[in-house]
């Protein structure tokens, strides 16, 4: 019963050959790792003046630690942006993400009671946009971050349009 | 009561037929400026005793000739201007004197109807109806209306939301109720009594205070901490007792009945399809007379029992009239998780287990206390896998299932290879197990 079913999802198109997963466009990382710079950069300068005026040269390399720091959140920053991804099946949305707390979740279309595009002002600037789905339970964490505007709103149309399709009641 | 509709301006519609609450609904709020003026003294006595030597009897007589009918002029006014409504398809209420506000609550989205009546309630002989909608809180209650129109109208929500004829539903009355159980008195003081946190509270009870007396040698910080705690050991014992005295689960074609209380009496009605988990829970002292309590989740609802104590196979019988074609004994057949799980999780590991039925998904938890949570496929929300680095390293992950109660219930420390397929398989049986659930309106098919 339940291959039989998923055979029926297979007739969509990208059930066969497992899902099709999407990643973040890379505006997100760049914005994310401009921000890392640019704030870590202020904290080592201001540290690095701080100390280097008021208690001596020397103690001006602390100021390599928010470097340090800076280098290793590059890293991190990259590999969290690359685990995040989305495929849209047939009936449901799977999102992935998580490098060390990896977590996948899977959202079925008729439980959607909401789609939400938001874009704050910085995003905006980059030209980014959120997904975020909301069902009727709260703990249902799926949100798609750093989206290309036109995709975002080719999902939000997209999940809705599915949504009402197959809506079910609680 | 009634009141004709406004007719005037909007023509096209027909008059809706706008009732008010019941006339004794303003006396509800009477006790608010009392229990300011005693907060008040309380909080500052010395104050107080003072304000009270200055008071001779006519400042006295003035005061209560001012305050007495500005508050019975509010009380008029609020009730006034509070109306309700039944259409076909909406309960509406209409209240507010300065700020407007109206409630429109759609019927097929009712998850529960309850009728509470408090103690002086019952004596005037009134009761408050609540629709618990998603979102609804406690500004959307009926408080109060005769006891008799409270049952009437209940009837009538239920007719409507089942999907009777509009013109039918205020005739088709009470649907006749057949007892599934009623809870003996005995019982439930001796399950009380068993249970462990009545002890706990109790001995705290006892046990701080006097402590609290050696450390400080202060009346206040003892009184302070002594009531409290006094107050939750009366909860938990005798408050539990009250409460869900005279237990019975009825079942009727508008849903399950739940009829509760010693002296505030609570009735209500859960339309069928409309629960989103099930918890069977068993305190390690029951465990001999073979006795569980049943918990139950319904979405935007407050209560969360569905039996106070039963024997086993009586809870399973009711359980089985709340999941239709649910098993229980099919779905207490789990499956623990790897050995390893122990590295993750010592000695309380053995306590998880997991079952898939065609119709559940049911995990259990708990050594002493074992909790088994069913949750229908249909009422999945979202499935969640999620695996930090020390379950990483072992293999194990968690398998997270959201409901719409806003509740989630997790199957612990899987094998990895095991919680992947868990995901997959079951957005796949949420979905298989939407399409056969029923409508929302559960009396047309």
């Amino acid at each position: 019963m339940e291959t039989g079913s998923a055979r029926d999802a297979g007739t969509a198109g990208d059930e066969t050959a497992g899902p099709v997963w999407s990643g973040l466009p890379p505006g997100l990382l760049r914005m994310r790792r401009l921000l890392l710079v640019v704030w870590l950069g202020l904290i080592a300068v201001a540290i690095g003046l701080l100390l280097g005026l008021l208690a001596g040269p020397v103690w001006a390399g602390f100021a390599l630690l928010p470097l340090a720091l800076m280098a290793w959140g590059w890293v991190l920053l990259g590999r969290n942006w690359r685990s995040w991804r989305y495929a849209e099946r047939a009936d449901d949305l799977l999102l992935s993400r998580g490098v060390l707390w990896r977590e996948e979740t899977v959202v079925p279309y008729g439980r959607m009671q909401l789609v939400e595009v938001t874009s704050g002002p910085v995003e905006r600037h980059f030209g980014l946009a959120s997904v975020q789905l909301h069902t009727a339970a709260a703990a249902t964490d799926a949100t798609i971050p750093g989206l290309d505007p036109a995709e975002a709103e080719r999902l939000r149309d997209r999940l809705t349009e599915l949504g009402e399709a197959r809506s079910a009641g609680l | 009561m009634t009141t004709p509709g406004v007719d005037g301006a909007v023509r096209e519609k027909p008059p809706l037929a706008e009732h008010r609450l019941h006339p004794v609904t303003p006396l509800r709020r009477a006790w608010a400026p009392v229990a300011v003026l005693i907060g008040w003294a309380v909080h500052d006595p010395d104050q107080a005793q003072r304000q009270l030597t200055r008071l001779t009897s006519t400042t006295l007589v003035i005061a209560l000739a001012v305050l007495v009918p500005a508050a019975a002029l509010y009380g008029f006014l609020t009730w006034w201007f509070t109306h309700f409504a039944v259409t076909d398809s909406e309960l509406r209420i209409r209240t507010g004197l300065l700020f407007r506000r109206t409630a429109h609550i759609r019927l097929e989205r009712i998850q529960a109807v309850d009728i509470t009546q408090p103690l002086l309630a019952r004596v005037a002989g009134v009761a408050k109806l609540k629709l618990d909608v998603i979102g609804t809180d406690k500004k959307d209650e009926l408080a109060f209306l005769g006891a008799d129109q409270a049952r009437a109208l209940r009837a009538e929500l239920l007719a409507r939301a089942a999907g009777f004829a509009p013109e039918t539903a205020h005739e088709v009355g009470e649907a006749p109720a057949r007892q599934l159980m009623r809870t003996p008195p005995l019982d439930l003081a001796i399950s009380v009594l068993l249970t462990g946190a009545t002890w706990g509270s109790l001995a705290a009870a006892l046990v701080v205070p006097p402590l609290l007396w050696f450390a400080t040698h202060s009346v206040w910080t003892v009184l302070a901490t002594g009531l409290p705690l006094l107050g939750a050991a009366g909860a938990s014992s005798v408050g539990r007792f009250v409460g869900e005295y005279d237990w019975t689960v009825g079942e009727s074609p508008d849903g399950l009945r739940i009829d509760h209380g010693l002296l505030d009496r609570t009735h209500e009605t859960v339309p069928p399809g409309r629960v989103q988990t099930v918890r069977i829970v068993e305190p390690l002292l029951w465990r001999r007379r073979g006795w569980v309590r049943v918990e139950l989740d319904v979405a935007g609802s407050s209560n969360s029992v569905l039996v106070p104590v039963a024997p086993r196979e009586i809870a399973e019988s009711v359980i089985a009239r709340v999941l239709p074609g649910v098993r229980v004994s099919e779905a207490a057949s789990l499956s623990r998780p790897p050995r390893r799980a122990g590295r993750c999780m010592p000695l309380w590991w053995r306590g998880y287990g997991i079952a898939v039925t065609d119709t559940v998904f049911a995990t259990r938890h708990g050594l002493l206390r074992r909790s088994l949570a069913l949750v229908p496929h249909a009422k999945v929300q979202s499935v969640r896998l999620a695996q930090g680095p020390w379950k990483r390293l072992w293999g194990l992950a968690d398998v997270h299932v959201d409901t719409g109660a806003n509740k989630t219930v997790t199957a612990r420390l899987r094998d990895a290879e095991e919680a992947a397929e868990l995901l997959r398989g079951q957005a796949e049986r949420s979905r298989t197990g939407r399409r056969d659930a029923l409508p929302d309106r559960w009396m047309v098919s």
